[in-house]
C-alpha cells in the first residue's frame, strides 16, 4: 500500500532525531555515521515518510532506534533479507540497511553477496571496525589475521575480508568507503549512495573506541591520513600524499604508486577516475588496495547504473503481465478445467 | 468406433495404479486419467508416489514412480488401499506395488521389458510371469514399448520420443477397461504439448488411441467397468492438488484484504510447486522472491509485512528449522505472516517424498522463549484452499504468525473441488490505522488484544519495531522484568482469543458413544473412511478431525467427555496426544501411530478400532 507523495514539506536534520537515548559508548564512531546521515536525508529532501531503516543486530544495529523514521531492528545477520522484502513490496520507499562486519559479513554473509548481485534498489551503510562489539571482543571476518582478540589469544589463523571485494564479487554497482573522522565527506558519500539506483554500499572505517580503540587509526590519523588515504572523486586523476605529488598508474595491468616528477612521471600519466566504468577492473584493484604497498582507497569507488534493479524489474514484469493476462481474475484462473455437474 | 466388449459390469469405486520408470510419465499418466474421470462426474481421490531422486537408475526399486487414482460413483475419501487394476511397465514396477494389489486384480505389463536383464535389475531370482507369482490375477502381457513405437514410426520421432509415448498406450487400455471418452484424454495432450510441440502431440494421441484399439482385441479384457457419474452434487467442480489449492487460498485472502500477496519461499520439497504456481501469477498483482535460503524467504516476508503485504513463506519441515528464529521475530513484532509448512518424513533431510505428520510439535514450539502463534491443518487436498484462506485471514486480523500444516500427500494427491465464489468468501479486514492517528505501535484492541498496523510511507506514524522486548503500548526497547513477564502474558492470550473466531469442533457421527476416533490435518480421508465402515457395522464410533490446533476449538473438552474412549490417530510418535494430554489432562488418550512414510489404510484403522471396542 503507497502512500500519496505529498511534495510541500520541508525537511530538516532536526526531523530525524529520536526521542530516543542513544546508548552507544562515549567516543563511538556511530555518533558520527549517525548524524552524517541525518544531515544526508535532510539534504536529500526525500519525504521523510518513505525512509525506512532496517538493521540486523550489533551495536550498529541499534541505529533505527535513533533516528525518527520508520525503522525495524531484525535478527542477526538478516536485515538484508528483510530490507530486500521491504523495497520489493513498496518499491516506492527509501530504504537503508545498517549492518558491521560480523552482521554482514559473518552470519549474514550469504544474504549481504545475494543482495548486492540482485542489486535490490538500497543503501547499505556496513559499519565496519574489525571486532565483534556488542558481545565484548571477539575478532570478526574482517580482524587482520594475526590479531590477538579474547577468541584468539594466540592470533587469529583467517584471512580477512575486504567487504568490497565482496561487492565487487557480487557484480555490485555501487561501492565506497568513508572514514568516521570525516563527517562531511561522509554525508556527501551518503548521498551519492541515495542517488544511485541499485544496492548501494557504502563501508565506514569505522572506530569502537572499547575493543579495537584506533584500529584504522594508520589511515584515519591526522599525520598519516594524507598519505595512507587516497579519496578518489570521478573525473580526477588518482593523485594523493601531503605534497600531493603521489599517484596511480597502470602498469602490467597492476596499479602502482608513482611519485609525480620522478622518473619523467607527470600529472598526464596519472589514472583519471571514472566512477561509472562498468567494466569494473580498476574498481576492483582500487578496492583491493592496502598499506603498506598502496594507500587505502576512499570515496565513490564505483557508481554504475549498468544493471536494472530487482524491485524496478519485478514491477515492470507485473506491469506487462497484468497488462496481457493468462485470465482477468482469481474467479477465472479456479474456473479453468472444471465442468458443471447439474 | 466399435465396441465389443461383451459386458460391461457397473462399480460404484475402483482403484488404479500406475507404475513405471521415474522418467515413464506415470505422474503424467495418472493426471491425465484423473481429469478424465473428473470430467465424466465421478468422485476421486489420487496419491502420486515417486522418488526423491530425479532418474533413479533404471529398472530398479529405487526408481519406480506410481501414481495411485481412486475413482467413485460415490465420494471417495482416499486413494484407496489396494488396486484393483496394476499397470507395471517394468518387472520393478511390479515387484514394488505386488503388495497393493487387491487379489484377483487385473494386473497389466508391458511384456518387452520382462526379460532376464530387467529382472535380475528389479531383484527377481526367476521369471515372475513363470513362478506363480502372479498365480489368481487378471494379467494381461501386452507388447507396450514395441507397438507404441511402430504406430509412431512414420513421424520421424528420434527413438527415445517414440519410445515415451509408451504411457500412453497403457492409458489408451484403462479408457477401453473404464469406457471413458477417449475426447477428454486428447484434449489433455493438445493442453500439455499444444501448438509449442504438435509432432509430440500427435503421436501421444496416436498411442493413445492404438493402446484404447488394443484392448478392444484383448481376450483378457472382455469385461469393461463402468463407474456412472456422482449423483446429489451441484455447481462447478474441479480436480485440484493440494499444493494448488493452498497457493489459491492465499490468493484469495490478498484479494478479500485488498492487500498485495508477497511470497518469500526457498525451493523444498513437497513444498515447491507453491513458489512455481505463484511465481506464474504476476497477472494477478503476486511478488514472489526466490530467496537464497529458507532464512532469507521468511525474513524478506517480515520485511514484506512490515511495509504492508499479505507476507507468506512456503516451506517443508527442514525449512521449517531454518525459520524459527524470524518466527519469532513475527511473533513479537506482532507482524501477520503465513508460514506454509508441507510436512514430510524426518528427521533431517529424512524421506523428502514421504508423508509423515511429525512436525506438529516444532509448529507449536519450535523456538526460543515463550513464542506463541497459531496453528491450523488441513484435511484434503480440496480443503488446503480453505485452511490457506483462514490462515491468511487470521494473520491478518490478529497480527500474528499463522503456521499451515499440510503434507506432502495432500499436496501431490488431488481431489475434486466444489469452487467458491470468490467475491462471496468473507472479507478480511486488517487493523490498518488512518494516517497521523495519535498511534503506539503496541496500543491493543481490547477485546483481541491485536495491535494496529501503520505502514512505511503514511504519514505522522513513523514508528521503529524490532526483535527486542518491547514496551507495553508504546513499543520501544524495555528489558523491564515486569513489562516481559506482561508482553508475554499478552502475546499468549491473544493467539489464545483466536478461538473466539474459529469454528467449534464438529463430530463426523454421534455425539456421543464408544470411541471417538481423534485425527488431526490430512490423515482426514483415511479416518473417515474407517470410521463410517464400522458405523455402517452398527459400532458406536465417531471421528473429531482437528483443523485448529493452536488455539484449539472452545468445544474440545465437552466434545471428549462425551466418549468413553478416545483414540489418537497420527503419522508421527505421538505428538498431538501429548498435546492433548498436556492441555486436557482429564481425558485418558489411547494411540494408533504410523510413521513408515506411508498414510494409514482403512483396513489397518478397522482393525485398531475393533480391538478397542472389543477390548
Amino acid at each position: 500500500m503507497a502512500a500519496e507523495i505529498k511534495t510541500t514539506q520541508v525537511v530538516t536534520k532536526a526531523d530525524y532525531k529520536s526521542d530516543q537515548v542513544v546508548k552507544w559508548c562515549a567516543g563511538c564512531g556511530d555518533f558520527a555515521i549517525l548524524s552524517a546521515v541525518q544531515s544526508a536525508l535532510a539534504e536529500s529532501q526525500v519525504r521523510k515518510e518513505d525512509v525506512v531503516f532496517v538493521s540486523g543486530i550489533g551495536c550498529s544495529s541499534r541505529f533505527p532506534y535513533y533516528i525518527n523514521t520508520y525503522g525495524f531492528h531484525g535478527l542477526h545477520g538478516r536485515g538484508a533479507a528483510i530490507a530486500s522484502g521491504v523495497k520489493i513490496a513498496n518499491p516506492k520507499l527509501d530504504v537503508w540497511h545498517i549492518t558491521g562486519d560480523g552482521d554482514s559479513m559473518a552470519i549474514g554473509g550469504n544474504h549481504f553477496i545475494h543482495l548486492v548481485r540482485r542489486n535490490i534498489d538500497m543503501n547499505v551503510i556496513l559499519f565496519n571496525n574489525k571486532i565483534y562489539g556488542l558481545t565484548k571482543g571477539q575478532y570478526s571476518p574482517t580482524t587482520p589475521r594475526g590479531s590477538i582478540t579474547k577468541t584468539s589469544p594466540d592470533g587469529t589463523i583467517e584471512n580477512p575480508f575486504k567487504p568490497g571485494e565482496l561487492v565487487m564479487g557480487a557484480q555490485g554497482t555501487f561501492f565506497a568507503r568513508v572514514v568516521d573522522t570525516e563527517p562531511k565527506r561522509m554525508k556527501e558519500v551518503f548521498l551519492e549512495a541515495s542517488k544511485h539506483r541499485g544496492t548501494s554500499v557504502v563501508e565506514v572505517l569505522q572506530n569502537c573506541v572499547i575493543f579495537n580503540n584506533r584500529i584504522h587509526n594508520e589511515i584515519t590519523g591526522k599525520d598519516v591520513r594524507d598519505d595512507h588515504q587516497i579519496h578518489l572523486e570521478h573525473g580526477k586523476p588518482m593523485i594523493f600524499g601531503k605534497e600531493k605529488n603521489k599517484g596511480l598508474v597502470l602498469r602490467a595491468s597492476r596499479l602502482e604508486v608513482v611519485i609525480i616528477g620522478k622518473n619523467g612521471i607527470t600529472e598526464k600519466d596519472i589514472l583519471v577516475h571514472d566512477v561509472n566504468n562498468p567494466d569494473d577492473t580498476t574498481h576492483y584493484m582500487l578496492v583491493r588496495m592496502t598499506l603498506p604497498e598502496y594507500p587505502v582507497a576512499t570515496g565513490v569507488i564505483r557508481f554504475c547504473d549498468c544493471t536494472g534493479t530487482y524491485d524496478a524489474e519485478l514491477e515492470l514484469q507485473i506491469e506487462k503481465a497484468k497488462a496481457k493476462p493468462e485470465v482477468k481474475s482469481l474467479q477465472e484462473l479456479i474456473e479453468q478445467n472444471s465442468f458443471l455437474v447439474e | 468406433m466399435s465396441k465389443k466388449a461383451n459386458k460391461v459390469i457397473e462399480v460404484d469405486a475402483v482403484v488404479v495404479k500406475f507404475a513405471g520408470d521415474s522418467g515413464d510419465g506415470m505422474q503424467l499418466s495418472g493426471s491425465q486419467f484423473s481429469d478424465t474421470s473428473a470430467f465424466a462426474g465421478n468422485d476421486l481421490a489420487t496419491f502420486p508416489d515417486f522418488p526423491s531422486e530425479i532418474r533413479a537408475p533404471q529398472g530398479t526399486i529405487a526408481g519406480v514412480s506410481g501414481f495411485q487414482l481412486h475413482i467413485g460413483h460415490k465420494e471417495v475419501d482416499t486413494p484407496g488401499d489396494q488396486a484393483d487394476v496394476l499397470i507395471a511397465l517394468n518387472p520393478a514396477a511390479l515387484k514394488a506395488n505386488m503388495k497393493w494389489v487387491k487379489d484377483g486384480a487385473t494386473i497389466i505389463i508391458d511384456i518387452d521389458n520382462f526379460d532376464n536383464k530387467y529382472y535380475k535389475k528389479a531383484g527377481y531370482i526367476e521369471d515372475p510371469l513363470g513362478d506363480g507369482t502372479l498365480t489368481g490375477y487378471n494379467v494381461v502381457k501386452a507388447p507396450i514399448t514395441q507397438l507404441s513405437k511402430s504406430t509412431v514410426k512414420d513421424l520421424g520421432l528420434d527413438s527415445k520420443s517414440a519410445e515415451r509415448t509408451k504411457n500412453q498406450f497403457a492409458l489408451g487400455i484403462l479408457y477401453w477397461l473404464f469406457n471413458k471418452d477417449l475426447k477428454y484424454g486428447e484434449e489433455f495432450i493438445e493442453n500439455k504439448f499444444g501448438s509449442k510441440k504438435p509432432l509430440l502431440a500427435e503421436a501421444n494421441k496416436r498411442v493413445l488411441r492404438s493402446g484404447y484399439n488394443y484392448a478392444e482385441t484383448v481376450e483378457a479384457l472382455r469385461t469393461t467397468y463402468q463407474i456412472n457419474p456422482i449423483k446429489d452434487r451441484k455447481g462447478l467442480f474441479r480436480n485440484i492438488t493440494g499444493n494448488i489449492a493452498t497457493s489459491w487460498g492465499l490468493l484469495a485472502a490478498a484479494e478479500r484484504a485488498d492487500i498485495e500477496l508477497y511470497l518469500g519461499s526457498y525451493p523444498i520439497t513437497p513444498a515447491t510447486e507453491i513458489l512455481q504456481e505463484l511465481s506464474k501469477r504476476k497477472h494477478l498483482g503476486v511478488k514472489t522472491f526466490q530467496a537464497e535460503d529458507e532464512i532469507a524467504g521468511i525474513n524478506s516476508a517480515i520485511g514484506a509485512s512490515f511495509a504492508g503485504d499479505l507476507a507468506v513463506t512456503s516451506t517443508s519441515g527442514p525449512g521449517l528449522a531454518l525459520k524459527g528464529e524470524a518466527i519469532g521475530l513475527a511473533v513479537i513484532t506482532e507482524l501477520p505472516l503465513v508460514i506454509v509448512n508441507v510436512q514430510r518424513g524426518g528427521p533431517a533431510t529424512g524421506l523428502p517424498t514421504k508423508l509423515e505428520q511429525a512436525d506438529l510439535m516444532q509448529a507449536l514450539y519450535g523456538r526460543n522463549g515463550e513464542s506463541p502463534c497459531v496453528v491450523i491443518a488441513a484435511s484434503t487436498p480440496a480443503d488446503c484452499f480453505h485452511y490457506a484462506f483462514m490462515a491468511g485471514k487470521i494473520a491478518l486480523e490478529h497480527m500474528t504468525p499463522v503456521i499451515l500444516l499440510t503434507d506432502g500427500y495432500l499436496a501431490n494427491g488431488s481431489e475434486l473441488w466444489k469452487l467458491p465464489v470468490i467475491s462471496k468468501l468473507p472479507e478480511i479486514k486488517p487493523p490498518f490505522v488512518k494516517d497521523n492517528s495519535d498511534y503506539q505501535p503496541y496500543e491493543r484492541n481490547p477485546e483481541t488484544l491485536v495491535r494496529s498496523w501503520a505502514l512505511p510511507g503514511q504519514e505522522g506514524m513513523r514508528h521503529r519495531i524490532g526483535g527486542l522486548e518491547k514496551e507495553d503500548v508504546t513499543g520501544n526497547v524495555s528489558h523491564n522484568p515486569l513489562n516481559h513477564e506482561k508482553m508475554v502474558g499478552l502475546r499468549e492470550e491473544k493467539v489464545q482469543r483466536v478461538a473466539n473466531y474459529i469454528p467449534e469442533l464438529k463430530v463426523s457421527g454421534e455425539d456421543s458413544g464408544d470411541l471417538l476416533v481423534v485425527g488431526w490435518g490430512g490423515s482426514y480421508g483415511a479416518l473417515i473412511s474407517a470410521v463410517k465402515d464400522c458405523q455402517g457395522e452398527g459400532k458406536k464410533i465417531s471421528l473429531a478431525q482437528f483443523n485448529y490446533i493452536k488455539p484449539m476449538p472452545k468445544n474440545t473438552a465437552e466434545v471428549f467427555s462425551k466418549f468413553s474412549k478416545i483414540v489418537v490417530c497420527e503419522l508421527n510418535m505421538g505428538q498431538f496426544a501429548n498435546y492433548l494430554r498436556m492441555t486436557f489432562p482429564e481425558f485418558e488418550y489411547l494411540q494408533h501411530n504410523k510413521i513408515q512414510g506411508l498414510p494409514f489404510m482403512i483396513s489397518e484403522l478397522k482393525e485398531k478400532f475393533n480391538q478397542i471396542l472389543e477390548a
